[in-house]
This record gives C-alpha cells, sequence and structure tokens, in this order.
C-alpha cells in the first residue's frame, strides 16, 4: 500500500468526519468512525476532487474501511496514469 | 390553541426580541451583508443578523442543512420550549420531548424557495467553476421538505409530517392545514410555520429580473412606495387542542379559529380583488365570524404598487362601511418579505398584537396614497385591544390564504 496515499486519504476522512486524524488508521472501518451512508458519500466527493479521479457507483457501495478506499483510490489513480501513459 | 411561537428574522432570534423590534416600529431592513449585490439594482434587504448556526447544530449537522432547514429547526425548538417541553440541554438536538405522543403531534411546514441556495451554489461549482458535480448534499440540502423534515428528527416528532409551497402563501397554507387538522381530530397537536433563506447572488438575481423589488426600503400603503423588500428567516407556532392545553396546564397565547383559502385563476403575477375576498369571507365563515367582528388585518401589504392598492379594494369590498373602522398593518416594513416563513412571521406578529393589545405599525410610510385609503397604523404601534384579526397571505401565482385568529383570555 501507498503510504502516502494512505495518509492523504486519512486526512481527507478527518476533514469530511471532522474527527482528530489520529483517531483513524488504514485499518479503520467506517462504522469504528462512526461513519454513515452520508459521510461515504461525502468522503467520496472529497476523494474525486482531490484526486481528480471518478469514482463509479458500484464502487462506492462496497468501500466500508479505509484500506479498501486507499486501494480504491490508488487503482484509479494507475487507470488514469495508464490512460495518460 | 397556540400555546408556543418560535421566531427567527431580521427582527431578531427570539420572540421577545421580534416583538419588541415590532412593537417598536424597528426596521431590519440594512444593506445585504451575506452575499455579493455589486451591480444589483437594489442593496437593501432583510436579512438575519448574529445567526451562528454552530451555535444551535453539532457541526457535522450544520452541513447537511441549508439555511432555510436551521431556521426552521431553531423556531420549532423556541416554539417546543414555549410550549413547555424540555428539550435536551447537552445534546442541543434529537430530544423527544413527547414521548409516546409523538405520533400524534403534526409537522407542517411551507417554504417559497427551499433550499435553493444551496442548489445555486452547486451550480456555480458546475457552470462557473468547470466541476464535475455538485456537493452530494445537495439534493437533501434543497428539498423543499428538508424544514419538516429536520423538525421531525430533531424533536422525535412521529406523526404527518409535510411542506406546503405556495410561494409567498405557503406559511399561512401551512398553519391553516395544521389548524384543521388539530382540528378535526386528526391530531393532537401541530408544529407548522414557513421558513425562507433566499439570500445567495442566482436568487437575487431573479428577483430584480421581476422588478418588483425597492431600491429603496419597502414602504407598504405609501404614495411613493417601489416594491417589496426580501427577508429571510423562519417562525413557528405550536398548536395544540384545548383539551390538550388545559391537561398539560399549558399557557395559551391564542387561538388560531379560522384558515380559508382561495385561487384567482387569473393573472400569474398581478393579484386579483375577488381571489383575497373569496379567502379572507372564507377564513371568517370558517370561524363562525361576522365581517364586523375584525378589528385588526396584519395586511400581505408587499409593497408593491399593485399589491397594497388592490389588496385595499379587497378589504373595502369585503367589509364595507366596517372598513373605516379597521386598522391593517404591514409588518413586511419591518421584517421584509420573508417569502414562505411570511405568513408565520405575520401570525406570530397578529398573535401577539391580540394578547398585547398593541397593534404594530406600518413603518417607512411617508406619504398618504389614495388607492391605499385605510387606516394602515402609519409609523408608530397603537394601543387597541382587539379580540379578532386576519393575517392576509396573497402568493404569485394566485393562490390566496387567510388565518382568522382570536385573542384569548383563558389564562
Amino acid at each position: 500500500m501507498d503510504e502516502t496515499l494512505a495518509a492523504k486519504v486519512i486526512a481527507e476522512i478527518a476533514a469530511v468526519k471532522k474527527i482528530p486524524i489520529e483517531r483513524i488508521t488504514v485499518d479503520s472501518t467506517f462504522e469504528e468512525l462512526s461513519m454513515d451512508s452520508l459521510d461515504a458519500m461525502n468522503l467520496l466527493f472529497s476523494l474525486e476532487e482531490h484526486f481528480g479521479v471518478s469514482i463509479p457507483d458500484e464502487a462506492a457501495n462496497s468501500i466500508k474501511d479505509v484500506r479498501s478506499t486507499v486501494a480504491g483510490v490508488e487503482r484509479l489513480l494507475a487507470e488514469k496514469s495508464g490512460a495518460q501513459g | 390553541m397556540v400555546t408556543g411561537t418560535g421566531i427567527v428574522c431580521a427582527l431578531g432570534l427570539g420572540a421577545a426580541e421580534c416583538w419588541g423590534a415590532l412593537r417598536e416600529g424597528q426596521s431590519g431592513i440594512r444593506p445585504i451583508q451575506s452575499t455579493d449585490v455589486s451591480g444589483l439594482r437594489f442593496q437593501n434587504g432583510a436579512e438575519v443578523r448574529g445567526f451562528r448556526a454552530e451555535d444551535y447544530f453539532e457541526s457535522s449537522r450544520c452541513d447537511q442543512m441549508d439555511r432555510f432547514a436551521q431556521f426552521a429547526v431553531v423556531a420549532a425548538r423556541q416554539a417546543v420550549r414555549e410550549a413547555g417541553f424540555n428539550l435536551s440541554p447537552e445534546t442541543h438536538s434529537i430530544a423527544t420531548p413527547f414521548g409516546e405522543a409523538c405520533a400524534r403531534i403534526a409537522v407542517v411546514t411551507g417554504t417559497s424557495m427551499g433550499g435553493q441556495t444551496s442548489l445555486d451554489r452547486g451550480f456555480v461549482a458546475i457552470y462557473k467553476e468547470g466541476r464535475p458535480r455538485p456537493h452530494p448534499f445537495t439534493i437533501p440540502l434543497t428539498m423543499y421538505n428538508a424544514g419538516a423534515s429536520q423538525i421531525a428528527m430533531d424533536l422525535g416528532i412521529t406523526g404527518p409530517a409535510f411542506t406546503i409551497s405556495t410561494a409567498c402563501a405557503s406559511a399561512t397554507h401551512a398553519i391553516g392545514q395544521a389548524f384543521w387538522m388539530v382540528r378535526s381530530g386528526a391530531v393532537e397537536a401541530a408544529l407548522c410555520g414557513g421558513s425562507e433563506a433566499p439570500f445567495s447572488p442566482g436568487i437575487l438575481r431573479a428577483w430584480e429580473a421581476m422588478r418588483v423589488v425597492t431600491p429603496d426600503v419597502c414602504r407598504p400603503f405609501s404614495r411613493d412606495r417601489k416594491g417589496l423588500t426580501l427577508g429571510e428567516g423562519g417562525a413557528m407556532l405550536f398548536l395544540e387542542t384545548a383539551e390538550r392545553a388545559a391537561a398539560r396546564g399549558a399557557k395559551v397565547l391564542g387561538e388560531v379559529v379560522g384558515f380559508g383559502m382561495s385561487a384567482d385563476a387569473g393573472h400569474l403575477t398581478l393579484p386579483s380583488v375577488d381571489g383575497p375576498v373569496a379567502a379572507m369571507r372564507s377564513a371568517l365563515n370558517d370561524a363562525g365570524m361576522a365581517a364586523v367582528d375584525v378589528g385588526y388585518i396584519n395586511a400581505h401589504g408587499t409593497g408593491t404598487l399593485a399589491n397594497d392598492a388592490t389588496e385595499t379594494q379587497s378589504i373595502r369590498r369585503l367589509f364595507g362601511t366596517h372598513a373605516e373602522k379597521l386598522a391593517i398593518s404591514s409588518t413586511k416594513s419591518m421584517h421584509g418579505h420573508a417569502l414562505g416563513a411570511a405568513g408565520a412571521i405575520e401570525a406570530f406578529a397578529t398573535l401577539m398584537a391580540l394578547s398585547e393589545g398593541i397593534l404594530p405599525p406600518t413603518v417607512s410610510y411617508t406619504e398618504a396614497d389614495p388607492e391605499c385609503n385605510l387606516d394602515v397604523v402609519p409609523n408608530i404601534a397603537r394601543a387597541r385591544p382587539v379580540e379578532f384579526a386576519l393575517s392576509n397571505s396573497f402568493a404569485f401565482g394566485g393562490l390566496n390564504a387567510v388565518l382568522a385568529l382570536r385573542r384569548w383570555e383563558g389564562n
């Protein structure tokens, strides 16, 4: 896992959920962070803006924790750079 | 019976402050500060000052509510507190004060434009900033029922809850429906009223384009009037049956005794004489009142050339010679035209006028207009005990709603 990317995703979660960064690790689940569906929707929007990617609806429904979120963003960024390359 | 009132408007952040301003004839119309008005033909508005959402809501909840919904909830909380229910001071929200009765209480809210300031912000993101999509909360922020939904969530009310949108008559239609639901026994109590927050660049320009907003301040019934002044805010009433109020030992503030409505079925924006006459007559009939019983009318009184002259004709036609004895005022001269909240703010003003025996004035009045030749209580409030009053709301689209209210003397 890209640690820098993970840190950026965690920072986005902290901003969206308005909680301290220290409370979030790559192993945190959305449930543990008390993130409901609106919070998750808000997070995906922030990630799309921050990373310039488009997260499809199917992926949005399956993301339930920090690790899978980071992995998803990593994959989208790779696809983006591949498409550009 | 009205046992609680809540109000947030340009005159203040609560009932005492707002009534104080109404009684003193103080206007809340000032230069608009919350949004960019450069290049607009008007610069004045009746904005709510000193309202900080974070004083009332957790930060994450602030993000989930447009300003119009925040006003609705804050006014609803005030009304419920005044009605004698305890809200949880710790959480400052989700208070569920009603226990088992929560399913027998209704929430009926009015709004003309809902959360369109949030939609406006979203459109700026798309069309101006070139972003692919607006914030994902745009839909739940914008929806017209957000006020009713947020009140229900906040106070744990699980009974019938819905929103009425009839432009400038929205809150009056909402209070009227709630009144009928309580009177019919469909519910035991209801929170009802309206809220509005229309100060965004796009919405202000849409109003400018209609050429009904004054570049000055609104001067209802005055010969030199040039149009309305937009306002914002929210007001809610807690209505309950006389039996329920008595059983709780609640203090009654006044009574809604009748409701009438009509459609002009005429011009899209020009008012008619007949439509308002029909609505006022219907409210009197619903209350079992005669025209001569009425002592005060809180007029729709927008300050446009067309409304004020036509409303005068309507009142003269319905009341005949009794029109000479009526006191009529437009409190919009102080709290501005808060559109879908206006009817609730004015119902509050009317209830207070009845209970205090003081009729709020039409301020900024400079010159008599032969076309508006009624006693409009110019500039200074008048001490006059009145038992029955009407509160008029006439919407663009020709939809008219009128409440009949009565002073309560039983406490």
